[in-house]
């Protein structure tokens, strides 16, 4: 088994292979996609003309496009993003404490969305054509339609700003006051939750409605089995399968939505840097954000196919 | 010929999936509010005669009144009025965008689904390449490279579906390649371009509809995030997502002026899901089962 998944694991490397270079070739256009002289989006066109070269030359502007590239892929495999024209930093700095701020968002509001959705699922898919049905469907359609930017809007006005409950703004270090940061985190993760609530309530309810429908769940109600049991024993735990590849999918679209959230609520985490560095035309910060996160979703991807095969051994086996 | 005809493109199966719509009430609701959105983003300036524009320093965050049926944000102008022109917009960048990603996603997907082998594999993976990116993400890199503005928020987010558009049409076209009544078109001497374009590309249209119309409720979802961020559709010129992001800073005083824009996108994006759904369900009655 551990072989076969070996095997399955590197071939999916492999393939990957293709894949992250043209990635590569993508953020490495964005700085030279821009109309005109990228020195003059970056530094303005009344730049003081010395300040002008020596971007230029520390941006490696002045050398051919493939060599540029080349030496900017080199870099980058050695975790050298490039310097920040505003903060004057290397960017990996600004990404490496930037980046525990996001996660923390992400997998929170991931934790919420799971808590919400798996219960909800499964109850609507057990009480088919109910009014709890109903209720899950109308609630899971709400959050997939209602966007973060105005849910997010609305949770600080009902409960910041009209209850006093929970701070509207900020971020709290869990190392240095874990109730204020759980405080804080609570509005931020319910926004970015609420979509992928929504996406996964109705996930979970199609597989489990599908898996009901199959013969051996037939057969195992025929044996006398209790209902609980036909679907927590057996039917919910074959729907969890195609489940999981709805977790690579959901993390690309939390990361994405993480840029709205952090701007709302003032978090500061790599979404909130990738908006500054398009305001200040920052765009070494740009491409570094972008690269990381690409990279981050391609890395789970990865891990949750596995997972996936892991999982199921029908797909080991073919 | 007409034994070669794909069986989803013949009048029946078309009649029996409109009759499947017609009694999905969902659906028809969802096909209300995106006729309404749309009828109202087309007769804005016949609807709505206040300039969406034009400030009033004298009526700065007002209530609802006669004059002002949605009030005012703080610069006076009329929310109601902003409301009905951001529609024109969403729409417009909505359809735009959309048109965009079939235009260039179907020929790419039906290119590399039916000649496979290297152009398959090179196609597909730069298709890939660009969905690894988080789409909000790379409208946001597109934008920046574009500048702010409608037509490059139209062009990023149309560059952003592309991929999706291209992967499903391949799915499509491989599954269909090895048909009978391909090998039949060929066999009668057709050309490979009259075989996918006339028989093969008619059966990827009900799951091409199906996408189109949830990528039409993403694309306003990003077209407003874009401009709440400050980089999409640049002011005065009336977004949902800019009217929201200028009504965060009075939210305490006057929540009307965030209420009418976030209600209106969120029932346009409801409209679009609620329609997509009821079109996936009357064109594929097998996954209703």
């Amino acid at each position: 088994m551990t072989a076969g998944v070996a095997t399955y694991l590197g071939g999916r490397l492999l393939g990957a292979l293709p894949m992250l270079f043209l990635m590569s070739l993508v953020v490495f256009a964005i700085v030279y996609l821009i109309p005109g002289d990228p020195i003059d989006a970056m530094l303005g066109q009344d730049a003081d003309q010395s300040a002008r070269e020596a971007l230029r030359r520390e941006l490696g502007l002045d050398r051919p496009l493939w060599r540029q590239y080349v030496s900017w892929l080199g870099r980058v495999g050695q975790g050298d993003l490039g310097r920040s024209l505003r903060a004057q930093q290397p960017v990996r700095d600004l990404i490496v404490e930037k980046l525990p701020a996001t996660l923390l968002l992400t997998t929170s509001a991931a934790l919420v969305a799971l808590l919400i959705a798996f219960p909800a699922g499964i109850v609507a898919a057990v009480k088919r054509n109910t009014v709890v049905d109903l209720l899950a469907m109308v609630g899971a359609l709400l959050g997939v339609s209602i966007p973060s930017f105005w849910s997010g809007i609305m949770l600080i006005l009902i409960f910041a700003l009209t209850l006093g409950w929970l701070p509207a703004l900020g971020y709290v270090r869990l190392t240095t006051d874990p109730v204020a940061a759980l405080r804080h985190l609570v509005l931020p993760a319910l926004t970015l939750g609420s979509v992928m609530a929504g996406s996964v309530t109705r996930q979970v309810r199609a597989q489990l409605l599908q898996e009901l429908g199959r013969d051996y769940v037939r057969t195992a109600r025929s044996k006398g089995l209790r209902e609980r049991s036909v679907v927590v024993r057996h039917a919910l735990r074959n729907s969890l399968i195609p489940a999981v590849t709805v977790l690579g999918v959901q993390f690309s679209v939390l990361i994405g939505g993480a840029v709205i959230t952090e701007q709302i609520f003032a978090w500061p985490g790599i979404g909130q840097l990738a908006v500054n560095a398009i305001v200040n035309r920052d765009y070494p910060v740009l491409q570094g954000v972008i690269l990381t996160v690409a990279l981050l979703v391609t890395l789970v991807n990865l891990a949750v196919d596995t997972l996936y095969v892991v999982l199921d051994p029908r797909l080991r086996l073919s | 010929m007409s034994s070669s005809t794909p069986a989803s493109a013949s009048p029946e199966p078309r009649r029996r999936a409109l009759g499947r719509l017609a009694r999905s009430r969902l659906a028809l609701v969802g096909l209300a509010i995106v006729g309404l959105t749309a009828l109202v983003g087309v007769v804005a300036p016949l609807v709505v005669t206040a300039d969406p524009v034009a400030m009033d320093f004298t009526a700065l965050l007002k209530g609802p009144s006669r004059a002002h049926p949605l009030g005012t944000d703080q610069f006076g102008r009329d929310v109601l009025a902003r409301l009905v022109w951001g529609a024109r917009l969403s729409v417009g960048i909505g359809a735009l965008s959309v048109a965009l990603a079939l235009a260039v996603g179907v020929p790419i997907g039906a290119l590399s689904g039916y000649a496979g082998g290297a152009v398959d594999n090179v196609l597909m993976r730069c298709m890939d390449a660009l969905l690894a990116f988080p789409a909000l993400l790379l409208a946001l890199g597109l934008v920046a490279i574009m500048g702010p503005g409608s037509t490059s928020t139209t062009l990023a987010i149309g560059i952003v579906y592309t991929p999706g558009v291209a992967r499903l049409t391949r799915g499509v076209v491989l599954a269909e390649r090895p048909q009978e009544y391909v090998q039949a078109a060929h066999a009668l001497g057709q050309r490979d371009g009259w075989v996918l374009a006339r028989h093969i590309m008619p059966n990827c249209a009900s799951a091409l509809l199906v996408q189109a119309s949830v990528n039409f409720a993403n694309a306003m979802v990003i077209e407003a995030g874009l401009s709440f961020l400050g980089i999409g559709t640049p002011p005065p010129t009336p977004s949902w997502g800019l009217m929201l992001n200028e009504a965060r800073a009075f939210m305490s005083s006057a929540a009307h002026v965030a209420i009418a824009p976030g209600v209106a996108i969120s029932l346009a994006v409801l409209g679009w899901n609620l329609l997509g759904d009821g079109l996936r369900d009357a064109l594929d009655p097998r996954l209703t089962e």
